[in-house]
């Protein structure tokens, strides 16, 4: 079994005009130590299912269908307070912007002392003893001196570490990251990209990275899953997705994506032409076919299913024309 | 490691306040004024409200230097023949005990309200915030009328003069707790949509900790600033209820019941009795709003000057 399953997973907004439906239909799996990668343009519903396992959708959103188990127990019915013993303890999140996600006026020594208190009955000094080991984990040199700083005296690598260590306290199965790398410079990025792997590994943990960087999922990911417009419409290992995607708009994804080759007039990077579209007045159809070349009649009337493709199990698209010889 | 005392002599605070003359000055008269109320025991040459010493025929003798001055008393006699200065003292230090006591509850409410009004939202701020506007309709002056009236007739004259003190604490700090509340319940609609207070959410934080842990101590600066202002606020409001005579009795007085004891002799040409508490109000009220300005200036980082 599966230690994470989201199942046909369905969540809503109430807008002053109706429901807005921000993920339609959406199911996935993760498995213990898996590391599964979401992909996708801004507003396509990647950080919303991240909150949606959580259970911490932000009003007036909720989940208006579906299931999330999570160890064979329904999050999606649990009380605010049994998800609150779930959130931080067995799944942690990260998020984008480590400026922002600390306390500014607590110390980093009393916010983690106040996460692993919020979950287990131990002491200060425990507790401190946990956090400081943390922080030798996500390589924090002279932890015992750290705890008692303020988040403005780290640079911005360093409060992302210190998040990573946060999330990692209370020994979690899942971690989900919220495009952890965005706000941080190149090499920052490769740092703790490099840190979030060997500490998965190290801690048997599951990761469900969400990001629009394939080149991060490409490196970090073992399973992706791309997402469109609230739905998920293309799933597959990693390595098969990058090197033979099938969906027009991953195939466009990935031609987007500037090469290591010269870059002159003809080399020009390939973009996907147009933008999503708004939530709320997405044509009847293939939610995509406005902007794909291959668009046909099928497209702009019927909904596509996600389907198995090929050989592979792990290989599932929702295209009325990949694998019927036309894609 | 540095010390906390290292930090502080480093801060941008003490800095700020080497270089601005207002603010030394003002906190110079300032901290000398709470000493004065504090030690007013001490320091006062005469004890006011012990009758044995205070002999009615030196009633009205004007301040030392004036022609018909008593070296004795420094600032002169009011009409029952106590010595004006040490009933100056006496009187400051009531008016510090009342503005600083009703501060305090009003701060208590008021963050209170503001804090889960501010968090809460929706029906619960609704609701809350409904019921500070109709707080802010009652003006400070009616409900201590109304309350004064209410425990003069209930416990006696004799009685309410002992429970005034407690008494214009609460009406004052009851009438005055909306503004800490809106200001509080804005500051805190700014902090709970940042990211930390969603952090701190994912982590499994319930919200009364993420309230008074998180959000509050975030919200505090612009508290601190209305808090000196609501101190001469709360002064000069026992001020003018006293002056109304609705404050401290005369035995008992504050400056605003001095101010209006020496109001009514005014015109027979015994002028300190009006015009040294009144001086004194002034200038406390001035310090303490000038330190007000400086410190909101000091605690915004748009004004930061480098």
């Amino acid at each position: 079994m599966a230690l994470l399953e989201v199942k046909n997973l369905e969540v809503s907004f109430a807008l002053r005009h109706g429901d807005l439906v921000a993920l339609n239909d959406v199911s996935f799996t993760l498995d213990k130590r898996e590391r599964l990668g979401v992909v996708g343009e801004s507003g396509a519903g990647k950080s919303v299912t991240g909150f949606a396992v959580i259970n911490l959708i932000s009003k007036p959103g909720r989940i208006t269908k579906g299931e999330i188990l999570f160890d064979g127990k329904r999050l999606d019915q649990f009380s605010e307070h049994e998800m609150r013993s779930i959130r931080g303890n067995h799944i942690s999140m990260i998020f984008q912007d480590p400026m922002m996600t600390l306390n500014p006026v607590l110390t980093v020594g009393t916010q983690m002392v106040e996460t692993l208190r919020a979950h287990r009955k131990i002491s200060k000094a425990e507790a401190e003893k946990i956090a400081i080991k943390k922080l030798e984990l996500v390589h924090i040199p002279s932890p015992e001196r750290r705890l008692s700083q303020y988040p403005h005296e780290f640079s911005g690598g360093m409060r992302q570490r210190i998040i990573i260590a946060i999330a990692l306290l209370t020994d979690p199965a899942i971690i989900i990251a919220d495009e952890p790398t965005t706000a941080l410079d190149v090499t920052i990025q490769a740092e703790i990209m490099d840190l979030l792997l060997e500490l998965c590994d190290a801690q048997d943990m599951a990761l469900m990275l969400i990001t629009h960087d394939l080149g991060v999922v490409a490196e970090v990911t073992e399973r992706v899953m791309v997402m469109y417009a609230g739905k998920v419409i293309e799933t597959a290992k990693t390595i098969d997705l990058v090197r033979n995607p099938r969906h027009p708009y991953t195939k466009g994804l990935i031609n987007a994506l500037p090469g290591h080759g010269e870059c002159d007039q003809e080399n020009r990077l390939q973009q996907i032409p147009g933008t999503m579209p708004n939530l709320t007045e997405i044509a009847p159809g293939c939610s995509f076919h406005p902007r794909c070349d291959y668009c046909q009649d099928i497209c702009r009337s019927t909904v596509p299913e996600l389907r198995q493709i090929g050989e592979s199990k792990e290989r599932w698209v929702s295209c009325h024309l990949v694998g019927k010889g036309q894609l | 490691m540095q010390t906390k005392r290292q930090k502080f002599k480093e801060s941008y605070l003490l800095y700020s306040f080497k270089r601005d003359k207002v603010a030394m000055v003002s906190f110079t008269i300032l901290t000398i004024f709470l000493l004065a109320a504090l030690f007013a025991p001490v320091l006062a040459p005469y004890d006011p409200y012990d009758t044995a010493s205070i002999d009615i025929m030196d009633s009205e003798i004007p301040p030392s230097w004036v022609a018909d001055g008593d070296s004795r008393f420094f600032l002169g006699t009011d009409i029952m023949g106590r010595d004006l200065l040490s009933t100056m003292l006496y009187g400051l230090r009531i008016s510090v005990m009342i503005g600083i006591g009703a501060v305090i509850l009003q701060a208590i409410i008021g963050i209170g309200v503001g804090l889960v009004s501010g968090y809460m939202g929706g029906k619960v701020d609704a609701i809350l915030m409904r019921i500070a506007d109709v707080q802010l309709s009652f003006s400070t002056l009616m409900v201590a009328i109304i309350v004064s009236a209410i425990v003069q007739l209930t416990f006696g004259v004799g009685r309410y003069e002992q429970l005034a003190v407690p008494l214009l604490v609460v009406i004052i700090g009851i009438a005055e707790w909306p503004q800490y509340a809106r200001t509080v319940r804005a500051s805190v609609l700014g902090e709970k949509n940042k990211e930390y207070v969603e952090a701190a959410r994912v982590i499994g934080l319930d919200s009364k900790r993420i309230m008074f842990s998180h959000i509050l101590p975030n919200s505090l600066s612009p508290v601190l600033v209305i808090s000196t202002v609501q101190v001469a606020n709360a002064v000069m409001s026992e001020a003018a209820l006293s002056f109304l005579g609705l404050g401290m009795p005369v035995s008992r007085p504050s400056i605003g019941s001095l101010i209006n004891a020496g109001f009514e002799y005014i015109f027979s040409g015994a002028w300190w009795l009006t015009f040294f508490p009144a001086i004194l109000l002034i200038i406390f009220i001035l310090v303490i709003n000038l330190l007000g300005d400086w410190l909101r200036d000091v605690l915004n980082p748009k004004l930061y000057k480098g």
